[in-house]
Parts: C-alpha cells; sequence; structure tokens
C-alpha cells in the first residue's frame, strides 16, 4: 500500500491532483452500455398494482402502519423503520391499499415475503411535503431522523439505510467521503444518465453529506468510459471541494472495498466496515435521493432503472416507481416475449435471475436485463478445473479461487475459510474467466451459507447446553429447597406439638398426632398382610387362609383407628393447621425479595464495573439492573400485601373446615356436599352474569368516548373546555367500567376461594389433578399394553385392576372439577 | 569390522539423540487440549433429548469418555459419529439410531394452544426450558430455543404438541451446492405472468 | 415461455478449457516442423501415434470409470498430454516405445489419480521417465541434427526395424558431458559449434520459444514460469560459466539445448501439477530449472527436464503451502492449508 493521498496532500498543498492507485486482478467484460445510454431519462409505466416488500432495504422489514383499505396519498408512509437499521417506506403515489400479504419479492431464492399492495387511483395527489431549504439550519440530529423517515437507503447494491451510515460515532472521524460513480457492471447505466441529467441535485445531495460527515477529502470516483458524465459532474462541481477522481475501466472497480482502494490506496480490514478506516462510501444515485429528500421534501419513491438486453425494443433508462412490477416496466419497454431467454434483476456480473416477472422494482433494483438466448447463452456444463491458476489471475481479493472451490466442493468448510472465503465479495471475476465453465461463485456462495447455518447451530447448541446445565442446576437446588423446607417444618410441627402437650388446650392435638400414626401404622400393617397373604396363596402355600384372616383382622383394626380419627378430628379446632402453611408461604417471599434484591444489587454493581470500564454492554447491564429491581419492588410489594392479607386471609377459611366435618376425607364426597350450597351458587351465577354485561357495557362506553375524544382533538376543532369536558366523561367512564371490573373479579375470587373452601383445593389443583389423574392412567395403559406378551398372567391382573382403580380416580377427579367449576358459576365460556 | 561398529555406534547416537529432541519438544510444545469430555460434549448437538440413553448430551459424553460406543446420538447423525471417531481415534460405527426419524430435518415443537389444558408437564420435560406458560394457562414453545428433541409430546395428557419442521426463511435460506462436473449449473423456469 | 435460471455471473470470457488446450497444440507445432526437418519423419509418427494411444486410452478407462466419454475428451487434455511426449521422445523411437509410454501416462498418471485435475504429477513426464528408466538405451538415441533419414527409413525405425545404416549420434549434452574439462576436445566437436548452442537443437529450442511466446501473448501461460524455468537454468550456468568455462556449459547452451524450451513453456506450465499462485509458481519453476542445471552438470543422465519438472510437482503442494497471496483487508498472507 502506498501511502495516504490525504495525507500527501496535507504535506504538499500545491498537489490537489492524488495518484489513482490499482487494485490486483480485475477484468474487462464486454461492456453493452450504449444499448440503454443513449436516451433521456423517461418516467416508467403506470401499472395496476404495486407490490412493496417491506424489506426493500437491507436489515429489519419496515413495519406496516396502514391497513387494508385506507386511502393513501403520494408520499404518504406505509410502513415505518423498526430497530435500529430499517427505513420506512412510502405510498409512490396515492390510492388505496388493496392487500398486505406474501408476494415474490427480489430475492434470488424466489421465495415469498411481505408486501403492501397498493392498487394507484391515477391521480398522483401528494400528501403534505415540507422542504428544508437550507439543511444546516435542522442539525445533524433531525436530518439523519429525516432521512430515515423518508425512506433512503443505499439504491447501488446492497441497500444499506443512509441514516445508518451518516450516523457517526462520538470519536469517528471521516477522512474521506467517497461517492461511487463508477457503474462497473456491464450493461447498466442507470447512474450514467442520472449524472447527465441531474448532476446539480447530486451535488447538492453530495453537500448533505458532506455537511454530516464532515470529511476532509471528498472524492467522486467515476470511470473513463463516461466521458459525457464526467463533463457534467465536472461543470457541477467546479468551485466546490468535490474532487472528481476518474479511474480506468475494469471491473469490478466498483466494489465498495475496490473503489476505497483505487482512491486511497486503504484497504478495509477483514471483516469490519470501511467507517473503521475513516472512510464512508455512498452511491451517486443515495446522493440524489438525499437531496430529494431534504430539498424537496420527497421520500424515496422512484428510482431511475436501467432496462436493457436484446429482447426488449426500447432500452433505456426509466424513473420507476418502487414496487412497479418488472412484468410492467418490460411491457412499458416493448419486450419481445419469443426472444426472451434469461431476465436478470442487477448486472449480469452480480444480478439475480428472476422466476417470477411480478417481483417489483426496489430500491436496489437499478437494472433489468431481457437477455435473448443468444446474448447471454446457457453456461456450457461444469468441467474438471485444471488449475490454471486463470481466476486467481482475476481476483480482486487476492485470494485463491480455485483452492476455494476446492474447499468448498469437498465440503472442507474450515479449509475454505482459512483461506479467506470470506473475504470474497461475489464478485464472479473467477468465474467469468474460468475455462472449465465452474460456477465458482456458487461454490462459494454455498459454503458460506453452510458456514452461516453450522455457526447458528453452533451457537444454539451452546444457548441449549448453558439453558440444560442451568435447569439441571435449578432442579437440584428447588430439590435441596424442598428437603430443607419439609424439615424446618417437620422440626416446628415438633415444637409445636411439645409446647401444645404442655399446654392443656394443645392435647388434642397431640392426641390427633398419635391417632394419625396409629392409622398410619394399622394400614400399613394390613397392606403387609394383604400382600403377604396374596404371595402365599400365589404359592399356594398352607398359611395362605390363616394370613387372609390375619389381613382381615388388621383391616378392621385400621378402620377403627381411622374413625377413632375422624372423631378427634371433628372435635378438634382446625384452625392452626392453616397457620403455618400460611406464615411458610409468607417466607417463601420474604426470601425470594430478599433474593431478588441481592440479585439487584450485584447487578448494579456489575453495571458500574462496566461502565467504569467502558465496556459495551455497561447499557445493557445497566438494563438488567433496572429490570432486576422492578422485578424485586413487585416481590416487595406482594410481601406487603400477603402480610397485610394474613390476618383476614385465615378468617374466610375458617367457617369451612367444620363443614367437612364427619366427612371421609375423599373428593367424592365434595360433590354431595356441595349441593347444600347449590342455591348459594345459583345466586352468584346471576350476579356473575349481571357483573359481566355490566363491565361489557362500561368498558365499550369508555372505548367509544375514549376513540370521539382522540378524533376530536386529531381534527383539531372542539374548545378546550369542550375536550376537557369529553376528557372527564371518559374518566368517568372509565372509573365506572373498572368498577365493574373490579366487582367481577373480587366476585371470581371468592368463587375461586369458595372452592377452595369446600373441596380444600383452588381451582388450579384441581384441574391438575385432573390432569395429572388422566396421564397416570394413560402412562398404566401404555404399560399394560406393553407388558401384555411378556408378564405373566398375574401381573396382568393387578396391573388391570390398578388400571381399573387410575381410571376411577381420574373420573372423580375430572368430576369433581368440573362440578366445582360449575356451582361456583364460574363456568368458562 | 570397525566400520560395522563406527556405523552402529553412529546411528545409535543418532537415534538418542533425536530420541531426546523429540521428547523435549514434545514437553515444551504440548497442546494444552480441553479435558477429553469438554471436547466431546462440544461435538455433540446439544439436543439433549436423551435418545442415547443418558439424561443429556453432557452425561452420554462422560460415557463416551469412558469408552460407551460414539454411535448413539441420532440427531448428530453420521457426521457427529464421523467427528468423534475423529477426535477419539476410534472406528466410524454405522449410526445406531435404532429406526429413529431422520435427523437431517430440522423439527421443533409446536403446542396447539386451544388444546392445551395447561398441566404443566411438557414444561417438565422440556431439557433445555424452551417451553412457557404457568400452571392453568395455555403454554408455548419458544421456537428458537427448541431443540427439536420431542420429550414434550410423550407427557402431554392431551396431545397437542406437534413436532412440524422449521421452515425455510428468507434469514435462513442458503444457496443451493452446484450440480458438479459434466452438469449444468441451471435449470428452467417456466414463467406464465408476463 | 422458459427462462433460464442460473447464478452469477450470467456472461462469461467464452473461453473453453478444449480451446485452451488445442492453443497449447498448435503451439508446439513450429517445433515440431523443425524436429521433423533435423531429425525425420519419425517425430511426427510418434507424435500421431501417440494422440491415437492417448484418446483411446482415455476413452477406455473413462467407459471403464462410468464417465460420459465424449464430455471428457472434448477437454482435448489427453492429446496435449501425447503430443508433448511424441514430442520429447526420439526421432527414432519405435511405436511400442510410445504405446507403453503413453498408456502409462494416461492411465496410470492420470486416470488412476482420478482423471483431469486430480494428477500430482506430469503424465507426460511421468511416461517419459518411465521409458528412460526401462529402456535407456532406446530413449537416448538421436539421430545428428541435419542428418535426418528418409521418411521409408523413419517409418521403418517407427516400425521397430532396424535400417541399413544405424542413424545414431550423440546429442550436444551429451558431448558436453563427456568431455567437459577438455577445452580442446570440446573446441573439436562439431556438434557443439552452432551460433547459441548445438546445431539442429538450438533451430528446435528456437522454435519452441516461437511457440511458447505465441502461448504467452494469447494468454494461455503466464510469465512466472518460463521467465523462472529459464532464469533457473541461465544464472547457474552463467555464474559456472565465469569460473571455469571449459568444464561448465555457458547459459546460451543450457538455453538452446536438450529439452530447454519445451521444458520452460510447454511442461513446466501444465497447470495441474504445477504450484498455485504467482509466487508459488515463479519459485516452483526457479528450482526446476536450477535441478535441471544441476543435473545437467553432475548428474548421470544428459538432460534432466522430466526429473526436474516431477521432483517440482511433488513440492508443489508444499510451496503453495508457504507463497498464499495476502488477501484483501489482511495484514498478512496465510500460511498452510490448515486452519
Ligand atoms: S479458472 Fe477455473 S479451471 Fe482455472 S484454476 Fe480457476 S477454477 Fe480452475
Ligand atoms: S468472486 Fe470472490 S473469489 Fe471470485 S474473483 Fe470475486 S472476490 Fe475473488
Amino acid at each position: 500500500m502506498s501511502a495516504n493521498p490525504s495525507l500527501l496532500q496535507r504535506l504538499l498543498p500545491g498537489t490537489r491532483r492524488a495518484p489513482v492507485h490499482d487494485f490486483p486482478g480485475g477484468v474487462h467484460p464486454a461492456e453493452h452500455k450504449t444499448v440503454s445510454n443513449q436516451t433521456p431519462i423517461t418516467p416508467g409505466p403506470r401499472p395496476a398494482q404495486l407490490v412493496l416488500p417491506l424489506n426493500m432495504h437491507l436489515g429489519a422489514p419496515a413495519r406496516p402502519v396502514v391497513a387494508v383499505g385506507d386511502q393513501i396519498l403520494k408520499g404518504q408512509m406505509l410502513a415505518e423503520p423498526t430497530g435500529a437499521v430499517s427505513a420506512a417506506l412510502h405510498a409512490p403515489t396515492s390510492g388505496t391499499v388493496v392487500a398486505l400479504g406474501p408476494r415474490p419479492i427480489q430475492h434470488p431464492s424466489g421465495m415469498d415475503a411481505l408486501c403492501i399492495v397498493l392498487a394507484p387511483d391515477g391521480e398522483d395527489r401528494w400528501a403534505e411535503r415540507r422542504p428544508v431549504a437550507d439543511h444546516t439550519r435542522l442539525g445533524p440530529g433531525k436530518l439523519i431522523a429525516l432521512l430515515r423517515d423518508a425512506g433512503v437507503a443505499g439504491l447501488g447494491g446492497a441497500g444499506f439505510p443512509t441514516s445508518v451510515k451518516v450516523s457517526l460515532g462520538d470519536h469517528q472521524r471521516v477522512e474521506q467521503l467517497i461517492i461511487n460513480a463508477v457503474e462497473c457492471e456491464p450493461y447498466i447505466t442507470a447512474d450514467d444518465r442520472l449524472m447527465r441529467e441531474r448532476a446539480d441535485e447530486i451535488l447538492l445531495g453530495v453537500q448533505i453529506l458532506q455537511y454530516l460527515l464532515n470529511p476532509h477529502d471528498t472524492l467522486i470516483g467515476i470511470e473513463d468510459n463516461k466521458p459525457e458524465a464526467i463533463a457534467a459532474l465536472r461543470a457541477a462541481c467546479a468551485g466546490s471541494d468535490v474532487e472528481i477522481r476518474v479511474v480506468p475501466t475494469k471491473y469490478p472497480s466498483g466494489g465498495e472495498k475496490q473503489l476505497i482502494q483505487l482512491l486511497t490506496g486503504k484497504e478495509v480490514p477483514s471483516g469490519s466496515i470501511p467507517a473503521q478506516c475513516g472512510v464512508v462510501c455512498q452511491n451517486v444515485g443515495t446522493a440524489w435521493a438525499v437531496k430529494r429528500a431534504v430539498h424537496d421534501g420527497e421520500p424515496l419513491l422512484s428510482r431511475i432503472t436501467t432496462v436493457t438486453g436484446d429482447a426488449v425494443a426500447r432500452p433505456g433508462n426509466y424513473e420507476v416507481w418502487l414496487g412497479t412490477p418488472v412484468a410492467d416496466l418490460l411491457h412499458h419497454a416493448g419486450v419481445d416475449k419469443d426472444r426472451l431467454g434469461r431476465l436478470v434483476m442487477g448486472g449480469p456480473m452480480m444480478g439475480f435471475t428472476l422466476h417470477d416477472p411480478s417481483v417489483p422494482v426496489v430500491k436496489t433494483s437499478n437494472c433489468v436485463i431481457a437477455a435473448s438466448a443468444e446474448e447471454l447463452p446457457e453456461p456450457p456444463p461444469e468441467q474438471a478445473c485444471i488449475r490454471c491458476g486463470a481466476c486467481a489471475e482475476v481476483c480482486p481479493a487476492n485470494l485463491l479461487p480455485q483452492q476455494l472451490y476446492w474447499y468448498a466442493k469437498t465440503d472442507d468448510f474450515e479449509r475454505a475459510q482459512h483461506h479467506n472465503l470470506m473475504d470474497c465479495i461475489e464478485c464472479g471475476a473467477c468465474a467469468y474467466v474460468c475455462p472449465s465453465h465452474i460456477p465458482l461463485v456458487q461454490y462459494y456462495r454455498y459454503a458460506k451459507g453452510e458456514i452461516r447455518t453450522q455457526t447458528a447451530e453452533q451457537i444454539k447448541a451452546d444457548r441449549a447446553r448453558e439453558r440444560f446445565e442451568a435447569r439441571q442446576a435449578r432442579l437440584e437446588r428447588e430439590q435441596a429447597e424442598k428437603e430443607a423446607r419439609r424439615r424446618a417444618r417437620l422440626e416446628a410441627n415438633r415444637k409445636k406439638q411439645e409446647a401444645a402437650a404442655d399446654s392443656a388446650p394443645g392435647a388434642g392435638d397431640d392426641k390427633l398426632a398419635a391417632l394419625k400414626k396409629e392409622v398410619g401404622q394399622a394400614s400399613s400393617a394390613y397392606k403387609a398382610a394383604v400382600k403377604a397373604a396374596k404371595t402365599a396363596e400365589a404359592q399356594e402355600a398352607d398359611n395362605a387362609a390363616e394370613l387372609r384372616a390375619r389381613a382381615d383382622s388388621l383391616k378392621a383394626e385400621a378402620d377403627r383407628a381411622k374413625a377413632a380419627l375422624r372423631d378427634a378430628k371433628a372435635a378438634a379446632p382446625a384452625q392452626p393447621a392453616a397457620a403455618p402453611a400460611e406464615s411458610s408461604a409468607l417466607a417463601d417471599l420474604k426470601k425470594a425479595v430478599g433474593e431478588a434484591s441481592s440479585a439487584y444489587k450485584a447487578a448494579v454493581k456489575a453495571a458500574k464495573n462496566a461502565e467504569a470500564e467502558q465496556s459495551d454492554d455497561a447499557a445493557e447491564l445497566r438494563a438488567r439492573a433496572d429490570q432486576l429491581k422492578a422485578e424485586a419492588d413487585r416481590l416487595k410489594a406482594e410481601l406487603r400485601e400477603a402480610k397485610a392479607a394474613q390476618g383476614p386471609a385465615a378468617a374466610p377459611a375458617a367457617p369451612a373446615p367444620p363443614k367437612q366435618d364427619g366427612d371421609t376425607p375423599d373428593s367424592k364426597t365434595t360433590v354431595d356436599k356441595a349441593a347444600v350450597d347449590d342455591d348459594a351458587a345459583a345466586k352468584r351465577q346471576k350476579r356473575l352474569k349481571a357483573l359481566k354485561t355490566a363491565y361489557n357495557m362500561a368498558h365499550k362506553q369508555y372505548k367509544e368516548a375514549h376513540a370521539a375524544v382522540e378524533r376530536a382533538e386529531r381534527a383539531g376543532q372542539d374548545s378546550d373546555e369542550a375536550l376537557a369536558a369529553m376528557h372527564a366523561k371518559v374518566e368517568k367512564l372509565k372509573a365506572k367500567a373498572d368498577h365493574c371490573r373490579d366487582a367481577l373479579d373480587a366476585l371470581v375470587e371468592q368463587a375461586k376461594a369458595d372452592i377452595l373452601a369446600h373441596t380444600g383445593k383452588d381451582l388450579k389443583t384441581l384441574k391438575l389433578d385432573a390432569a395429572r389423574a388422566e396421564s397416570a392412567l394413560r402412562d398404566k395403559a401404555d404399560e399394560l399394553e406393553r407388558r401384555r406378551d411378556t408378564s405373566d398372567a398375574d401381573t396382568l391382573e393387578t396391573l388391570n385392576s390398578e388400571l381399573d382403580a387410575l381410571q376411577e380416580h381420574a373420573q372423580l377427579t375430572r368430576l369433581a372439577l368440573k362440578t366445582a367449576v360449575e356451582e361456583q358459576g364460574l363456568v368458562e365460556e | 569390522m570397525t566400520t560395522v561398529l563406527i556405523a552402529i555406534a553412529a546411528l545409535l547416537g543418532l537415534a538418542a539423540l533425536f530420541g531426546a529432541v523429540l521428547g523435549y519438544a514434545s514437553e515444551k510444545f504440548k497442546v494444552e487440549g480441553d479435558p477429553i469430555v469438554e471436547q466431546i460434549d462440544a461435538l455433540l448437538p446439544q439436543t439433549q433429548c436423551g435418545q442415547c440413553g443418558h439424561p443429556g448430551c453432557r452425561p452420554y459424553a462422560e460415557a463416551i469418555a469412558e469408552g460407551e460406543e460414539h454411535n448413539r446420538c441420532p440427531p448428530g447423525g453420521d457426521t457427529t459419529v464421523e467427528a468423534l471417531a475423529d477426535l477419539l481415534g476410534r472406528e466410524v460405527l454405522p449410526l445406531d439410531n435404532e429406526g429413529a426419524e431422520d435427523a437431517s430435518v430440522e423439527r421443533v415443537a409446536y403446542i396447539r394452544e386451544d388444546e392445551c389444558i395447561g398441566c404443566t408437564k411438557c414444561i417438565q420435560a422440556c431439557p433445555v426450558d424452551a417451553i412457557v406458560g404457568a400452571a392453568k394457562q395455555m403454554h408455548t414453545v419458544i421456537a428458537d430455543e427448541c431443540t427439536g428433541c420431542d420429550l414434550c409430546v410423550d407427557p402431554c395428557p392431551v396431545d397437542c404438541i406437534d413436532m412440524i419442521e422449521r421452515p425455510v426463511t428468507l434469514a435462513t435460506w442458503t444457496w443451493d451446492r452446484p450440480a458438479g462436473i459434466g452438469r449444468r449449473p441451471e435449470q428452467r423456469i417456466e414463467v406464465v405472468n408476463l | 415461455m422458459s427462462l433460464i435460471n442460473a447464478p452469477s455471473p450470467h456472461t462469461s470470457r467464452h473461453t473453453d478449457t478444449g480451446a485452451v488446450m488445442r492453443q497449447v497444440v498448435y503451439a508446439t507445432l513450429p517445433g515440431l516442423a523443425v524436429l521433423v526437418w533435423q531429425f525425420g519423419l519419425g517425430s511426427l509418427l510418434n507424435v500421431l501415434w501417440a494422440v491415437l494411444v492417448a484418446l483411446t486410452c482415455e476413452a477406455l478407462f473413462l467407459r471403464a470409470r462410468g464417465k460420459p466419454v465424449a464430455f471428457y475428451l472434448k477437454d482435448w487434455s489427453a492429446v496435449v498430454t501425447a503430443v508433448l511426449l511424441g514430442l520429447a521422445l526420439p526421432s527414432t523411437a519405435p511405436w511400442w516405445l510410445t504405446l507403453i509410454g503413453v498408456g502409462f501416462a494416461i492411465v496410470v498418471a492420470k486416470q488412476l489419480y482420478g482423471g483431469l485435475g486430480m494428477n500430482p504429477f506430469n503424465p507426460a513426464m511421468i511416461g517419459y521417465v518411465l521409458l528412460l528408466i526401462s529402456f535407456p538405451v532406446a530413449m537416448t538415441q538421436w539421430v545428428a541434427p541435419g542428418d535426418a533419414p528418409a521418411p521409408a527409413d523413419s517409418l521403418a525405425l517407427f516400425l521397430g526395424q532396424t535400417p541399413a545404416d544405424a542413424f545414431t549420434g550423440a546429442t550436444p549434452l551429451d558431448t558436453f558431458r563427456t568431455w567437459a574439462g577438455d577445452a580442446e576436445a570440446l573446441a573439436g566437436r562439431d556438434i557443439l559449434a552452432g551460433r547459441l548452442a548445438g546445431p539442429g537443437w538450438e533451430a528446435v529450442n528456437l522454435a519452441f520459444l516461437l511457440g511458447g511466446l505465441y502461448l504467452l501473448a494469447r494468454r494461455i501461460i503466464t510469465w512466472q514460469i518460463p521467465v523462472a524455468f529459464l532464469a533457473g537454468l541461465a544464472l547457474p550456468a552463467l555464474i559456472a560459466h565465469q569460473v571455469d568455462a571449459a568444464r561448465f556449459a555457458g547459459p546460451l547452451f543450457h538455453l538452446f539445448s536438450g529439452g530447454a524450451m519445451l521444458g520452460a513453456f510447454f511442461i513446466a506450465t501444465d497447470p495441474v501439477s504445477a504450484a498455485t499462485s504467482r509466487l508459488g509458481r515463479f519459485i516452483y519453476a526457479l528450482l526446476i530449472g536450477l535441478l535441471i542445471w544441476v543435473i545437467r552438470t553432475f548428474g548421470g543422465y544428459p538432460d534432466a527436464v522430466a526429473f526436474a519438472v516431477l521432483l517440482l510437482n511433488l513440492a508443489a503442494p508444499f510451496i503453495d503451502y508457504y507463497t498464499q497471496p495476502r488477501a484483501y483487508g489482511h495484514r498478512k498472507a496465510n500460511k498452510g492449508a490448515n486452519p
């Protein structure tokens, strides 16, 4: 690399003409430019429908702000930019939005993407324009926002949003602003004609860019095969500090990196962007669009597109509305369908063939080639690479295409990357010269795609691993916590029992516990006995009968114990049992609050550290800290509420248990029991319904009123007082709706609480129970199915009976759920 | 005779010298690699599906390191078997997938949300926490995080989870591999609407 | 209506491997003509016969490998191999010698390695070396230049009969080797008394140089290989000649004797088996030239193009390993093929 020319210029103020550097390789394909650059730019067709893809530019697709059926004026925004890298989309003419859906778009895959379809009304009525005569008055920030809202994106190739390219970082200095007027691809003459006819406007655009970027030098790079355009630019730029540098005709000197190398001798470091070496590159067409957006207040609505090739009668440059289907454009230029052999969007070196002529012209469509089969003939079949090295001779990136080809072909992507596959600009020079007609670029694209997929998969796998490990850790922690809680509970119970044993009123509890233990013992003894008996029977042992008898007696014993327990329970006050549960919930909540706030503190600390080190993710960390704080606050509030609720919450629960007196703790009985409350349920259901209607009405009124106010505000005709009155009314309606909602919620809550009270389970648990029973049933059935052929009759028998039991259980749970829901009037809509 | 002796001595001397140099070099320039389990784990697809008979990819990596067959990972397919064989210096074995589904198609779980009863069973089954939802609220799969292991399909009591193929989008589309020597790279496309 | 759906670029330089190879064949024609003029019809017969053998072998093997025969024959690479080998053989070579050499070159050195583009060695030179080692006598019998046998005798030689007179004579390289160091004896040899090198041989080399320049002009080959090749041969010759003119032949003698020009423009430039990058090719050819000089001067064989080329074929991957160009946007060039 030779010395930086701007440096040279600074040292020798007299030398204004800096040398033009060179880049390695390059080819000289036949130009075919005179086919289309002889006639002036003419307006494009006025199609019946405009199809506007939401991703005309590079980056995030725009978000539609119109709906089907909307009447749109010319220049009105159809879709707004989303995210940092995005551009807006506007209506190229007035008309109606007729559809919003997938249509084939400008993509080599031939896939569809979301488009806004506009039917022009033929009137071409403008929305209001806001031209800015003096952009320096606006200031850079507003100017950039204007460009973003005007949807200006690179018109040269990739369609990178211009607003992003001209937003500089704090410490960024632009040494050279390069205006790319090279247009090195054969056939294309859109920029050529634009420069010949609108050089003044281009210069104004360049000056706006200069204002935004404040470059040391502004260079327009143009190939020496466009003498008229050079003359026009020279004339326009006379007296300005914009320098025109003529470069020799060689493909791909219009590639961004190559042009930078040509004009400055700098190389953009691999994997970074030109701005990193102090250069910003913009296409001439973009400069023109910038001027239109700022000085004329016209968003990007149309572009100059070259239509050329043997199969059109009137090749030339057309000023085409964005969204114009290529088919319309071709008809406009007089296409001869019989001669058409290949339809290319873009240039012959880097463009792609269209699958469908209904694809629209978009911001990046600089050319449509309707070539006859003789003009761009079918490529001959691929032959073996003879390693002739012709490709390496012409590669502008100084790669070894034949090696890349070899590695791509054998799927050896690691080596391909090692040979800098990712630095290939897909210019096609190598494939152009390859005597073996190897579609080299296609191989590289394939390899690049594969590498990208693999990288994505690797990232995903890593994330999956992380998530898996995190989950594993969480499960372990939960297990440990559960264990700890269980132990704590046991401990607390024991203590309480001890305390109760000491005090007289607690004696009942003590007895209860003893009884429970007894019941447990008895029933397990019974079960063991039954099992023993069964085994004995199976083995036809002598003592089987004896064992059976023993089991029976044990059962009687167990039953007795159970009855005793039930009696005791009935006698004992049930309240104490609720308290520990309540307080353990509180304890959990407290713990959560503690955890959350310490997490928050840690996050704040991390963010501070990051800020001190000026690391990139400081902002992210901050955001995270804020989030954690919100979480902690929420938990605190919850805790407060829970604390407040604890007293009263216990009270409504209290009356419930006595109702359960004498019942076996079997869910079946809930059904009977609930019948008692039939009346109350019916009442509640009625009230629920009434409340719901009331709420709905109130809400509707509120919405309507709100909309009315908004409309009035927008219209701006009503006086302030009237508006205030309307606002007040809206507020009142809102309050009413809210009130209804609250009442409704309260009722539902109460119903739920009642369910809880009746069944000892809340709705959630009931539902869960039902689902669990169901799946246990399924599992059992599966097991039975699996064992059918392998197991002996006895196991099958047991399995069968187990299955039956499960079936019954499942039915019961389902029934319980249904009844609980119905009786509380909570029938779900 | 002396020449023979000198020759032998010289050869022995050389052998000793080179041996010493090689030994030194191997100590001095030793490649500090990850422990073998890490390396194996890095090659496994991290689907966490358990089809290898282990609860997750890492346990299987540990098992492989301890000598288990390295061909039990159906989602990884033959490529993973080859990579593992390469890493471990073992033979390339045919994939032991017991007729599992074709691993080359990427799948993602999809919950038919109107049928979901909110039982949380799938949440418990998902090895990578890719399902969100609370009890009695419908659940949904975070498609980006789903590894397609289908462990959530069986536990669902109402069978509302399907494994669907991951559709190709503009973002994931890639160019095809060219047809190869002797073939033309292009195809014809029928065009009707011009 | 059906349109073409093809990847970019949609246009090409309209070159073709077959056309490139044909140009190479055309470029050998002056050399062939001079060979015939100086050494008789034998060279022409051998070249034609070699082409026939090569195409037959290639076709048979492509059949056997299940590849489309016509498609691969169209690349003309077999023809080039055959022509080059035919040119390198002595004009007195009988038909079976050519058959063995060409057959081996096509079948073993090319097809068994996977066909065009996959062979690590130059097939023609493999065939040549096989013959040189197996039939040293037949391979070193050259007619005295200008003393071309009559067409009938050439045909007889080609058919394997030994005609009445023995036509054999030493080549200049041979002669110089035999008498090297003896200035008087060297001065007395007619065969060394040409303008540039030995008479007859200098004409052959000039003709190949002409053909080579044609290839350069048509951009079929790049300058690196021939220039480096000739430089690698001439420079040591020049230095050594300055030191001891009687023992070491001068650079012109080296450049215009034996297979120097054929090697520099037609054999070392075989792209398949050469190094890849520009620098790599330069080094590769430089080393070939150097090696030729070394073998010619100190080795047991009078000429050395085949050996030198094959040895450097062997080294080509290694050269590639160290001579990758510095890619755009990178500070340093890559080394090696592995990440
Ligand atoms: S131009 Fe084609 S044949 Fe020549 S080395 Fe490159 S890929 Fe191979
Ligand atoms: S397509 Fe890539 S490899 Fe081929 S010449 Fe262009 S930059 Fe080089």
